[in-house]
């Protein structure tokens, strides 16, 4: 589903925010990336949703190379994509209904499906009773299953999610991670960048952390080479 | 569509006073093109009426004998430029003088000998009533010995045609000024929802939104200023045509209005200065949101 073969991303000022990085995710998989602020995470999740392009080596995601993307396929590449971030990016005047079904209504969706679809997530992220509500009117980790609603209304392959906890009390971290497990167990693959590491130890999932653009640790990787040896 | 054109619709909620100011400017463009345009076809209508009886009038030596005219006449006759040649005897001429000019009624009443000379009346073909052709038909009839004298409203002609290719020009250069005007404007408006709205556009983005899904609505909103702004500019022109023809005291009552053709022809100049402002602000700031 996602593959990374050697990838460099630098900036015009010369910064390299990635170096020789590559891994591959296979279908059903849940992968946690980590690492400090600014060790390459956030880059990693903007290559995948096409939002960056890198500078060297191959991006591969769902079918599509991002390294040689047209601009026209960027909106079917994401199409294909969830995608959650910290700060939820939500519409703050419209509804949470409003919000999801936003997401179907730019893609050109049939517009007599959309109210069914729409209340089909809000169900499955816990939010039915809620779906007339504004994002003001809703607690964080609320408003992140909204977020996580709208990724998943599309039906999307791979639901990426940048920090999706990171503005969120204890308890509502637990609810969001269970809600993108449970999301998990349904085949969806998901990549969940974090740097709780609570969390990261919690569960069996596969871990890649990252340090100043490098891939430093690949659980899957390098448990195999332990077990090799 | 229905949620391209409720985008569009919004902006003149969310931005009421810019979106008057964009309207108005693209009116007042076309207003002054429009004004311009008016002059220019009406004297061209007056102008037309005027070239219909465009001719040379060749003056002959007296004492012509008379069968040298008549030859000289099918000849002329035969030109390609020509439609129509008549002849125009002293006593015609004397007849025409004293019916014309009733100021000189005495005067030529009183005469014992016609001091007016015959004449041939050249007119000629549509299409070839320009300065240009008239003077060379002329300048050929010069050639024949017994022509005295040719004379035809070359002048005056001329000044016309300067006249009304002047105020074409003026008006396309004051109304493309303000042209330029509006399209700033609304590329400024354009700008500043996109700006305002960045956030939403970026998420449109994030779930899928193509391109020209998200550019849609700021170019229909363009589109749809522009319309309103040619239907303005087309409701004051008229309103300016009525004053003069109504002030004028009956001297311009024959004044005519834009033709159905030319009246979309503004419209649609007004949609494509709405379109061309919006589509030079999306392409320059939407890459940036």
């Amino acid at each position: 589903m996602i593959r990374f073969s050697s990838v460099y991303k630098g900036y015009p000022n010369g910064a390299m925010a990635l170096k020789d990085v590559t891994f591959h995710v296979s279908k059903g998989e849940f992968v946690f990336l980590t690492g400090h602020s600014g060790a390459g995470k956030s880059t990693i999740m903007k290559l995948l949703f096409a939002e960056q392009r890198p500078s060297g080596g191959e991006v591969r995601v769902s079918g599509y190379n991002v390294s040689t993307l047209k601009a026209d396929d960027v909106p079917r590449l994401r199409r294909r994509l969830g995608v959650v971030f910290q700060d939820f990016r939500l519409l703050e005047d419209r509804t949470a209904e409003e919000n999801v079904a936003f997401a179907l209504e730019v893609t050109g969706a049939r517009t007599d499906t959309i109210a069914a679809r729409v209340m089909r997530v809000l169900t499955q992220v816990g939010l039915s009773a809620k779906s007339r509500a504004y994002p003001r009117e809703m607690s964080g980790g609320e408003q992140q299953r909204v977020a996580i609603a709208r990724a998943l209304v599309n039906d999307p392959a791979i639901l990426l999610a940048d920090e999706p906890t990171g503005n969120l009390d204890e308890r509502a971290t637990r609810g969001v991670f269970q809600l993108l497990r449970d999301i998990n167990n349904g085949g969806t693959v998901v990549v969940m960048a974090t740097h709780d590491l609570d969390l990261v130890r919690q569960t069996v999932y596969r871990t890649i952390e990252m340090r100043d653009g490098s891939l430093v640790y690949d659980s899957d990787v390098d448990e195999a080479a332990a077990e090799a040896r | 569509m229905k949620l391209l054109s409720r985008e569009a619709l919004l902006s003149f909620r969310r931005a009421p006073l810019l979106s008057v100011l964009s309207v108005t400017t693209i009116a007042f463009s076309l207003f002054t093109i429009g004004l311009f345009g008016l002059v220019a076809v009406n004297l061209r209508e007056a102008l037309r009426g005027i070239e219909e009886r465009v001719e040379i009038v060749a003056y002959i030596f007296r004492g012509t004998p008379a069968e040298t005219i008549a030859i000289a006449t099918q000849d002329i006759a035969a030109f390609p430029e020509v439609s129509d040649v008549s002849f125009v005897s002293e006593e015609e001429a004397l007849r025409r003088a004293r019916a014309e000019l009733i100021e000189f009624r005495d005067a030529y009443r009183d005469l014992q000998v016609n001091p007016l000379p015959a004449s041939i009346e050249v007119r000629m073909k549509e299409g070839h009533r320009d300065a240009g052709t008239v003077g060379r038909v002329a300048q050929r009839l010069r050639n024949f010995g017994f022509i005295d004298d040719v004379r035809f409203g070359r002048e005056w002609v001329q000044k016309l045609d300067h006249l009304r290719n002047l105020t074409g020009l003026v008006g396309i250069v004051i109304g493309l000024a303000f042209a330029a005007v509006a399209v700033v404007i609304i590329g400024v408006t354009i700008r500043l929802t996109i700006l305002q709205r960045a956030r939403e556009i970026s998420i449109m983005r994030l779930v899928g939104a193509t391109n020209w899904f998200i550019r849609g609505p700021f170019l229909l909103e363009g589109a749809l200023k522009g319309l309103l702004g040619g239907l303005l500019s087309l409701v004051l022109c008229y309103a300016g045509y009525i004053l003069f023809r109504d002030n004028s005291g009956g001297t311009l009552s024959g004044l005519i209005f834009f033709g159905p053709e030319q009246m979309v022809l503004i419209i649609v100049f007004g949609v494509l200065l709405g379109l061309g402002g919006s589509l030079v602000s999306v392409g320059r700031h939407l890459r940036h949101v």
